[in-house]
C-alpha cells in the first residue's frame, strides 16, 4: 500500500490555476486508473481530472469551489501497490547539490578588486590591505567600502596613529616614501652591551621623526639677538612675580610671546602642508616641547597670541607639571601650528630642530649666554641669545622666514622695564 | 480599484480603445467570433461588430500587411498573431515595410499598428508555442517593442501602444495571462513607452529583466530579503528601443548586476543591456554583469523535463541572485 497525491492537471497553455466545480468520488471509494475523479472548472475549458492510480480515495484535499494552481495538490489516494509510486507525477526534480562552500579561511580573493572598490578607495584614500572582505573567497566588495565610508572608521596603519601625531593628518601624500630597507644587516648586540626594547613614546618619538626627516625637506636659519634689556627686566621683576603669582616668570614665557607676535604677523610660519594644497592656520597654538625621563611631550599653548607674558608663562607652568606628574591628556596634545623649542634649557647654543609634523616650521630658544659685543666701535658685555629655525622648505622659502626671524628679533630687543608689561 | 488578470488587463484596455476611437479596430485568427484562443478578444465581436473585429485567414503574413495598409490609411488596427512563433511569415511587412515607412517617405507616410503576440513558455506549449521572438526585432529602428510584466502595465501600455504613431510590437506572455493578477484602475490611463520601471527597490543587487520573469525575480527578491539579501528590480517594459538611463541609474545602484530572459542567451535583449551597463559604468562594477537566460539551443522542448531545464523558474533566479550577492 502507497498514499499518493493526486494534483491540479495543466488544462490548457495559459491555464494556470482551475476551480474544482464537482468531487465525482468520495472518501473511501474505490476507482480505477483513468476514472474521472472530479469536474474543473477554468475560464477557457471545463475538464474532468481523470485518476492516475488504480486505488482507494484516502482524503479529498480541496473543496468543492476552491481555486486550485496548477501543480497543487487536490487528493490523496491510497494504491493497492508500490509499483504506482513510479508513475508519481512528483518527480522530485534532482537539482545538483549546492557545492560545499570553500573554507571560510578562503582568502583567495582578497586582492582581487573591482573597478567600484578601487576607484571608492581611491576617492577616500583607503588602503585596501587593511580592510576585511565580506565576499567570496575574503574579496572587499563595494558594500564593505560604503560601510567604511559611511561609519567615517577610515583605517590606518598603526605606525601614524602615535602620540604626538594627533593632528588631523587629512591627507596621506603618495609622496610619502616608504621605510628604507636598511642595506646593512641590523647591529648584533655583545656580551656587557644593554638592550633597550623600543616600545611605547620611544617608539612613537622614533616613527615621527623619521617620517618628518623623510617627509620633509628641512632647511635652516639662525640669527643672533640681544637681550640685555629683557634679562635685565626680568631679574629685576622675577621674585616679585614669584611671590604675587606661585609660579615662576620664565625667560621661555617672553621668547613664547614674541615668536606669537612674530606669527600673526607672518601666517605663512602657521601653516601646513597637505598634498595639493597649504593650510594656513587661523589660530595660534604653540607646541612646547617638555622632556621627561625618556619621554618627550609636546604639549600646546593654545592661542598663544591672546594671552600675556603672565598667561603663557602660566601655562608653560601648568603643562610642564602635568608632563611631569603624567597627567597630560590628548586634548593638551592636540591643535599644535608651530613649535617653540627651550634647547637652551640644556646649556645649548646652537641646533637645528626636527619639524613636528605637519607643522611648517620649529624655532630653538638656545641659552642666553654673556658674550662681547661691538656696539659704536666699543665692546661691550651683552646677553646674547641664539634662535635657530628649521623650516619645511616646500612651504617656505628663506625670504619669509628671515623677515619673520628679524621681526621676533626687534620685539625680543624692545622689551624693557617702559616698554612692556607682563600683566 | 478592482484586481485584474493580466489577460482582462489586455481586454479592457482594446475594449476602451475601440470605444474611444473608431478607427481602433482587431484583426487575427479567431479573433472575431471565437473572441481568441486565449479569450483576449473576448466580448469585442458583440460589442463592435464583424468589420471592427476581424477574422482573418490563417495567413500571418496577410494579417500585418493588411494591418500596415490600414494603418497607413488612417486607421489603428491591432493586429494579433495566435502565437509569437506563428510571427516569422510576418516579418518581411514589419521590417521592411511599418518600421521604415516614416524614414522611406521622408516623414510622408507612417504606420500606427499595433501586432500583438502571445510569447513564452512554460505552459507545455513545445516549439511552436513558448518561443521568445523579440531578439528577432530589437535591431529595427522605426520599430517599438513593449512587454509589460503586470496587468497595470499591460492596460496602461497597450494603450500607448494603440495611440502611438509608428509600429509598436506588444508581446504578452501566455503564462502570465491568468497568472498574474493584480489592481488596475478602471479610468483611462496611459503609460509611457520608452521607461522602464523600478519594481522593488534595494541595495544589494541590481536585477534588470522584462516580462514574466519580472515576477518570478520579484518572488525570489522576497525568499532571499529573508536572508537579508536585498535586491534592486528594474522591468525595462520597453525592451526597443531600451531606456538607458534607468538601466545605467540602476546597474551603479549596487553595482552587482543579473540581468534574466527566458530568450535564448546569445543575442538576447539582455545582451545588448550588458553593452550599455559595460559602456558607462565601468567605475560602478563590483561584479561581472551576469546573464541568466535560455540555453542557446533552437526552441523550448516539449518532454516536461527538458522544458523545465530550459525555462526560467524562481528556482533557477533566486540561486543566480544569491551566487551574485555573495560574490
Amino acid at each position: 500500500m502507497a498514499v499518493e497525491k493526486i494534483t491540479m492537471p495543466q488544462l490548457g497553455e495559459s491555464v494556470t490555476e482551475g476551480t474544482i466545480s464537482t468531487w465525482l468520488v468520495k472518501e473511501g471509494e474505490h476507482v480505477n486508473k483513468y476514472d474521472p475523479i472530479a469536474e474543473v472548472m477554468t475560464d477557457k475549458v471545463n475538464a474532468e481530472v481523470p485518476s492516475s492510480f488504480t486505488g482507494t480515495i484516502k482524503e479529498l484535499v480541496a473543496n468543492e469551489g476552491d481555486t486550485i494552481a496548477v501543480g497543487e495538490l487536490i487528493c490523496y489516494m491510497e494504491t493497492e501497490s508500490d509499483a504506482g509510486a513510479a508513475e508519481s507525477s512528483e518527480t522530485v526534480d534532482k537539482e545538483p547539490e549546492k557545492e560545499t562552500e570553500a573554507t571560510e579561511q578562503d582568502q583567495s580573493m582578497k586582492k582581487r578588486y573591482s573597478p567600484a572598490v578601487l576607484r571608492m578607495a581611491q576617492e577616500n584614500n583607503i588602503d585596501l590591505e587593511l580592510v576585511d572582505g565580506t565576499g567570496r573567497g575574503g574579496r572587499i566588495t563595494r558594500k564593505d567600502i560604503e560601510k567604511i565610508i559611511t561609519s567615517g572608521e577610515i583605517p590606518k596603519p598603526s605606525a601614524s596613529s602615535v602620540q604626538e601625531e594627533k593632528q588631523p593628518t587629512k591627507v596621506e601624500t603618495p609622496t610619502q616614501p616608504v621605510q628604507p630597507k636598511p642595506a646593512k644587516p641590523l647591529p648584533q648586540s655583545q656580551a656587557g652591551d644593554v638592550e633597550i626594547p623600543v616600545t611605547g613614546v620611544r617608539k612613537a618619538i622614533a616613527d615621527n621623526m623619521v617620517r618628518s626627516k623623510t617627509e620633509i625637506p628641512h632647511a635652516w636659519m639662525t640669527v643672533e639677538v640681544d637681550v640685555t634689556d629683557l634679562v635685565s627686566y626680568r631679574n629685576q621683576i622675577k621674585n616679585d612675580f614669584k611671590q604675587k603669582e606661585g609660579f615662576n616668570l620664565t625667560f621661555f614665557a617672553f621668547f613664547v610671546k614674541a615668536v606669537a607676535q612674530g606669527l600673526k604677523e607672518f601666517p605663512q610660519l602657521n601653516s601646513m602642508w597637505a598634498g595639493d594644497k597649504i593650510i594656513q592656520k587661523k589660530d595660534i597654538n604653540l607646541s612646547i616641547a617638555v622632556a621627561k625621563d625618556q619621554e618627550l611631550f609636546v604639549p600646546v599653548i593654545k592661542n598663544a597670541d591672546d594671552l600675556s607674558i603672565k598667561g603663557i608663562a602660566r601655562d608653560i607652568n601648568d603643562l610642564a607639571q602635568k608632563a611631569r606628574t603624567g597627567k597630560l591628556t590628548a586634548d593638551d596634545m592636540q591643535g599644535g601650528t608651530f613649535t617653540v623649542n627651550n634647547t637652551g634649557s640644556f646649556g645649548s647654543v646652537q641646533s637645528m630642530g626636527v619639524i613636528n609634523h605637519p607643522q611648517a616650521a620649529i624655532l630653538q630658544v638656545e641659552s642666553i649666554v654673556k658674550k662681547p659685543v661691538v656696539i659704536d666701535g666699543m665692546f661691550a658685555a651683552r646677553d646674547m641669545v641664539n634662535l635657530c629655525l628649521s623650516l619645511d622648505h616646500r612651504v617656505l622659502d628663506g625670504l619669509v622666514c628671515g623677515q619673520f626671524l628679524k621681526r621676533v628679533k626687534e620685539i625680543l630687543e624692545n622689551i624693557n622695564e617702559s616698554t612692556t608689561n607682563v600683566y | 480599484m478592482p484586481v485584474m488578470s493580466y489577460i482582462q488587463a489586455v481586454t479592457s484596455a482594446l475594449k476602451e480603445e475601440m470605444q474611444r476611437d473608431e478607427k481602433v479596430f482587431v484583426l487575427g485568427e479567431d479573433v472575431g467570433k471565437k473572441g481568441g484562443v486565449f479569450r483576449a478578444t473576448d466580448g469585442l465581436y458583440d460589442e463592435f461588430g464583424e468589420y471592427r473585429a476581424l477574422d482573418t485567414p490563417l495567413a500571418e503574413s496577410a494579417i500585418a500587411g493588411v494591418g500596415i495598409g490600414a494603418a497607413m490609411y488612417g486607421m489603428r488596427p491591432v493586429a494579433e498573431m495566435q502565437f509569437a512563433d506563428f510571427i516569422m511569415p510576418a516579418v518581411n511587412q514589419i521590417i521592411s515595410e511599418a518600421a521604415r515607412i516614416r524614414y522611406r517617405s521622408n516623414n510622408d507616410w507612417n504606420c500606427p499598428i499595433t501586432i500583438r503576440a502571445p510569447y513564452g513558455g512554460g505552459v507545455h506549449g513545445a516549439l511552436y508555442h513558448s518561443q521568445s521572438v523579440e531578439a528577432v526585432f530589437a535591431n529595427q529602428p522605426g520599430l517599438k517593442i513593449v512587454m509589460p510584466s503586470t496587468p497595470y502595465d499591460a492596460k496602461g501600455l497597450l494603450k500607448a501602444a494603440i495611440r502611438d504613431n509608428d509600429p509598436v510590437l506588444f508581446f504578452e506572455h501566455k503564462r502570465a495571462y491568468r497568472l498574474l493578477k493584480g489592481e488596475v484602475p478602471e479610468d483611462d490611463y496611459v503609460l509611457p513607452i520608452g521607461k522602464a520601471d523600478v519594481k522593488r527597490e534595494g541595495s544589494d543587487i541590481t536585477i534588470i529583466t522584462y516580462g514574466l520573469c519580472v515576477h518570478f525575480a520579484l518572488q525570489a527578491a522576497e525568499k532571499l530579503a529573508e536572508e537579508g539579501i536585498d535586491a534592486h528590480i528594474l522591468d525595462l517594459r520597453t525592451v526597443y528601443p531600451l531606456d538607458q538611463e534607468a538601466i545605467i541609474e540602476a546597474a551603479k545602484k549596487t553595482g552587482k548586476v543579473l540581468l534574466i530572459t527566458e530568450d535564448n542567451k546569445e543575442g538576447s535583449i539582455i545582451s545588448e543591456v550588458a553593452a550599455i551597463i559595460s559602456e558607462h559604468c565601468l567605475f560602478d562594477l563590483d561584479a561581472p554583469i551576469q546573464r541568466l537566460a535560455g540555453p542557446d539551443v533552437p526552441a523550448m522542448p516539449y518532454a516536461p523535463t527538458m522544458e523545465k531545464y530550459f525555462m526560467m523558474n524562481p528556482d533557477k533566479v533566486e540561486k543566480a541572485m544569491r551566487e551574485l550577492a555573495e560574490f
